[in-house]
């Protein structure tokens, strides 16, 4: 820093966060006054506290990218549009949570107040401008996280994936950490827009700045959960409370597509050629590993667990094409993942009340038979998520095969095709146990009426999104122009 | 005369001595524990030291947010241990085992 000035830098763009750190701090607060018999209007607050945000959010929605906090934070289309994506979902993630965790003694304040301030960290990390951001916004959430898995103190499962889920994020961090603190030697700065251009230059080494880029990827991956640094996401989906892992397994997804998009696009673009290399092996990893394991479960949360690590390898598909088009395919990508993986979860929760789970595959048989709407959600959902049309997952992992196929890697476009369709195998079998299957438990099921609106919104977002995908295409599309 | 390079070599093995502690520990969860804090403290040497190198002063205070970080991560790592202790009787990496497939 030469110039000694100080600025003010522009609060108001960021008003969202401003107000999201206030309010949670609020919400933590006013949780300590709220008797335990009516814990749930914790929920409420704190469900309002991010749909006020979000509204905030679309309120600002900005015309072109600019910074503020010296260039700590980035108020672009992109970000703005993955955080209403976020923050919705995260809505929804909570809204379904009550029963469950009543049932199960875990409806308390530090619930929500950890969620209201992993939203905050996932907006931090999307707005990130610089390593600071990129890394205080990712810890916020991963740490929030780990508490979250482990607030079931009572579950030996829950305890042990939160310490994998601790041990292998504090490591991703690490090498992450690493991978910057080599680039801030290289380049002499920590903002990613002065990071890029001083690579662009071509003036550096390249063998420092290789070591740098292994290292970043490695942390990258390792939170997206790509093959062969996945090993943590299906004990972490199977061991945490369901709720939580609804909430692990959707929102963070878009918001790890933005610290990818920050990082290897904002920081590194000049260094495409080699990141490509690197992402095209674990892609083709990740959807071989992700769809054929997923065949063998017989959980459903460790079979959606898998089927999380082969979206990533089609998420992974896009940025690594290097284009607009591919980027945008992978920010379309990334959302409808999110929504279909909340309602997958979702899925579970319904089924499971007091002392009872609900997650194994076979506790879906003769699910058309107790309630044949949600049977027909699911339905909508594992479609979508099987890539079949007319659901919005046929247009997202189109979009991403045309954008790899426009850039001549036609031979991994077969490749993604082909595991997807042994991938259909298992999301079918699903469909296949609901409908034709005699039902082994006939209890009736017992949820609030918000989690059937919401519940029910989600599955109908599915299919309508599928119908008319151009609305939210062409924002994607409209937001790399 | 130290130069850069010494104490980049330093933080190096420092780190090298962090991931092959994690992978080849088979015994102690705290000893998990002490490679993580090991790895952030040779991410620490890398910044000051390019840092001092650089006359530039923004890796210094990334360092103080890493210990910041650092520390809230070590209560929450031994806050998850407090909770497998109890649920398990045993911090023994090799017991945890019981999801599988």
């Amino acid at each position: 820093m030469t110039d000694t000035a100080f600025t003010i830098p522009a609060f108001m763009l960021a008003l969202p966060e401003i107000w999201l750190l206030t309010a949670a701090c609020a919400v933590l607060l006013a949780d300590l006054f709220i008797p335990d018999a009516r814990r749930a209007l914790t929920l409420w607050l704190s469900v309002a506290v991010i749909l006020v945000t979000a509204g905030l959010v679309v309120i600002g929605f900005p015309d072109a990218s600019t910074t503020t906090f010296e260039g700590m934070f980035i108020h672009d289309p992109m970000s703005a549009v993955l955080k209403v994506g976020m923050l919705v979902i995260a809505a929804f993630a909570l809204l379904c949570s009550r029963a469950y965790l009543a049932d199960r003694g875990l409806l308390k304040g530090e619930y929500f107040t950890l969620a209201l301030f992993s939203v905050l960290g996932m907006m931090v990390m999307i707005s990130a401008g610089s390593f600071l951001t990129v890394y205080l916004g990712l810890e916020l959430l991963s740490l929030s996280l780990y508490a979250m898995v482990a607030l079931d103190r009572d579950s030996p499962i829950a305890a042990e994936a939160a310490m994998k889920y601790f041990v292998l994020g504090a490591i991703a961090s690490g090498l992450l950490l690493y991978g910057m603190s080599l680039l801030y030697g290289v380049t002499g700065s920590l903002d990613l827009a002065t990071v890029s251009a001083a690579v662009a230059d071509g003036q550096i080494a390249r063998a420092p700045l290789m070591l740098a880029l292994a290292f970043v990827v490695v942390g990258l991956t390792f939170k997206l959960g790509a093959v062969p640094f996945h090993m943590w996401v299906p004990d972490v989906y199977h061991g945490a409370p369901t709720s939580v892992t609804l909430f692990i397994g959707s929102a963070p997804k878009i918001a790890a597509f933005a610290l990818l998009m920050r990082m290897l696009v904002d920081g590194l673009e000049s260094l495409h050629a080699d990141w490509q290399q690197l992402l095209i092996i674990l892609s083709v990893l990740s959807l071989a590993i992700g769809n054929i394991v997923a065949i063998a479960q017989t959980n459903i949360k460790r079979m959606l667990a898998y089927s999380t690590i082969s979206h990533v390898g089609f998420l992974l598909l896009g940025v690594l094409a290097g284009t607009a088009a591919g980027y945008s395919a992978s920010m379309f990508y990334a959302l409808v993942y999110a929504l279909m993986a909340a309602g997958g979860f979702a899925m579970v929760l319904l089924l499971s009340r007091q002392g009872f789970e609900g997650d194994r595959l076979d506790d879906f048989r003769g699910l058309n038979e107790r309630s044949p709407w949600f049977a027909f959600v699911m339905l909508i959902l594992m479609a979508s998520m099987a890539g079949l049309p007319p659901t919005v997952g046929f247009f997202a992992k189109v979009e991403v095969l045309a954008a790899v196929v426009d850039v001549e890697l036609v031979w991994l476009a077969v490749v993604a095709v082909a595991f997807s369709i042994v991938g259909a195998y298992y999301y079918l079998r699903v469909i296949k146990l609901m409908y034709f299957d005699q039902a082994e438990d006939t209890h009736a099921l017992a949820v609030g009426p918000e989690f059937k609106v919401a519940l029910s919104a989600n599955g109908l977002a599915v299919l309508g999104l599928g119908l008319f995908p151009g609305l939210l295409l062409g924002l994607c599309a409209a937001v790399f122009l | 005369m130290i130069g850069l390079s010494h104490y980049l070599v330093l933080s190096g093995v420092l780190f090298s001595i962090a991931v092959a502690g994690i992978f080849l520990n088979r015994k102690n969860v705290i000893v998990l524990l002490m490679c993580i804090e090991l790895m952030l403290l040779a991410v620490n040497t890398n910044f000051i030291a390019f840092s001092a190198f650089l006359h530039d002063l923004s890796g210094q205070v990334f360092v103080f947010f890493i210990l910041t970080v650092a520390a809230a991560e070590a209560a929450i790592g031994l806050a998850i241990l407090v909770v497998l202790f109890r649920n398990r009787a045993s911090i023994n990496v090799e017991d945890m085992g019981d999801m599988k497939g």
